[in-house]
């Protein structure tokens, strides 16, 4: 359970998040969509901690995320993230990648972090590339790896950061269809996105973010479909 | 100038007819020499190796300041690095042995030679390890960060392996030009393998066979030392970047 309780973000003089809330239950899926610059990948990075917040709370599973008693990297653990940049760590292969984390983070043993890498790898498709390079990969593959990075940890729950933004576009696909099976195994999920049709047939609830406030949020076939604030109607007529 | 007087071991006077060129090579005496030119051979290596190792620990130390944002850190390393990197090697060996000499601080050759190879290496290789550290994506830090991971497993398992690979080659191509440079040495009457050289073909007047050996074990010093980097790189990184 993740609740975002009136929160402020600013970048110099420049506010970013202009006091949101927004309450993620377990196994949820939650898409943000917006216009860019309006805040939505900032959350995410207030969520994970990788960016402070000036005002408000976010509490993840009862842990308050910025509190200064909370140990960053171990909250960190819970909640699996994925960039835009794909971010595979280019001199380990790709069952290295994956198998990094449980072993140096969560002090398993080598067989074991293995183990895990490769359940991981298999549940996202690329079960026949354990030995070989992520430079020699496809950006989706190369996506797929970093979903499987972050499942290795076994977290509570995933963030995406418009994930399929710096893909070609036949690349998506493979992408989007790891997403919708993580989130049919119940995987608590928020996902920056531009996708409407995945937001759409995927989430159970859509956020519509303008200038740092969430100012639609609702039941995703409904928002996308008949969104009711005129700032949303405009953003979606736009991207369609 | 007046007739020239020949002279039987002179190779560069030629004949009052014009004909020159009737060089006569005495190997043998390069021969006996050996062990006096294998020590010297040894103190260039000696010379070289260290310079590079006190070189690198500099650079460390001098590419992190620069890319501190303490002021007078930074100020010392840019000096540091602009004077190191834009003046000659030859002026930095005159001013370690000759310069400091006038100041009263009297060093030795080799150490003056050191001392000119450190400061010339630590300038190098503070821009080599800058240009290093600032080629790794930051999206690579915040990736690893996602994972749960500590700042310094994020530097020990995902920066540092990465930055090493990419300053690999120009660190050996400074090895290289450390050994190659350690030759000036001759200016100053130190006994690395062309001082050496220049004090046996002084005695012996076999100047032409005396530094073609030189030359010769110079470049098997260099050509060792590239093949065993090339091969120690294959070993070490594995993956492409």
């Amino acid at each position: 359970m993740i609740s975002i309780q009136n929160v402020h973000k600013s970048f110099g003089d420049l506010e970013v998040l202009k006091g949101v809330s927004l309450d993620v239950n377990d196994g949820e899926v939650v898409s943000i969509i917006g216009g860019s610059g309006s805040g939505k990948s900032t959350l995410l990075y207030c969520i994970n901690a990788i960016e402070n917040i000036q005002k408000g709370k976010i509490i993840v599973d009862g842990v308050d995320v910025h509190s200064k008693e909370t140990n960053k990297d171990k909250l960190r653990q819970k909640l699996g993230m994925v960039f835009q940049q794909w971010n595979s760590f280019p001199h380990m292969t790709v069952l290295e990648n994956a198998a990094l984390a449980p072993r140096i983070v969560k002090k398993m043993s080598k067989e074991e972090a293995i183990e895990i890498a490769k359940k991981e790898l298999v549940h996202v498709g690329l079960g026949d590339k354990f030995d070989v390079y992520p430079t020699k990969m496809s950006g989706g593959q190369q996506q797929r790896l970093a979903i499987a990075r972050a499942l290795a940890m076994k977290p509570d729950c995933m963030l995406f950061d418009e994930v399929t933004s710096a893909l070609d576009p036949e690349l998506v696909g493979e992408v989007l269809d790891t997403l919708r099976l993580l989130a049919d195994e119940g995987m608590t999920m928020i996902c920056v996105t531009h996708e409407m049709g995945f937001a759409r047939d995927v989430s159970d609830r859509v956020a519509y973010f303008h200038e740092g406030v969430i100012a639609e949020i609702g039941e995703a076939k409904q928002v996308i479909i008949d969104p009711q604030n005129p700032l949303t109607q405009k953003f979606l007529s736009k991207v369609r | 100038m007046g007739a020239l007087i020949k002279h039987p071991s002179d190779p560069f006077l030629t004949t009052e007819s014009g004909q020159g060129m009737d060089y006569e090579f005495h190997w043998n005496v390069v021969f006996q020499n050996m062990p006096e030119l294998l020590n010297g051979a040894f103190v260039t290596l000696h010379v070289s190796v260290l310079a590079m190792l006190l070189g690198i620990v500099i650079a460390i130390l001098l590419a992190i300041a620069k890319m501190n944002n303490s002021k007078p850190y930074c100020y010392i390393a840019t000096t540091w690095v602009e004077i190191a990197r834009n003046t000659p090697a030859l002026f930095q060996i005159y001013m370690a042995y000759f310069g400091l000499g006038a100041l009263g601080i009297h060093l030795s050759p080799y150490v003056a030679v050191l001392s000119a190879l450190v400061f010339i290496n630590a300038g190098y290789l503070t821009e080599t390890f800058r240009g290093g550290f600032q080629s790794i994506p930051n999206t690579q830090y915040s990736a690893s960060k996602s994972l749960g991971m500590t700042s310094i497993q994020v530097y020990r398992y995902i920066i540092l392996p990465q930055m090493l690979r990419r300053i690999y080659h120009p660190m050996t191509n400074q090895f290289v030009w450390s050994i190659l440079m350690s030759s000036l040495g001759i200016l100053v009457g130190m006994g690395e393998l062309s001082g050496t050289t220049q004090r046996l073909q002084s005695l012996s007047f076999r100047t032409l066979e005396f530094f073609m050996v030189a030359a010769v074990m110079y470049f098997i010093i260099t050509k060792l030392v590239l093949i065993s980097s090339s091969l120690l790189s294959r070993k070490l990184f594995k993956g492409e970047i």
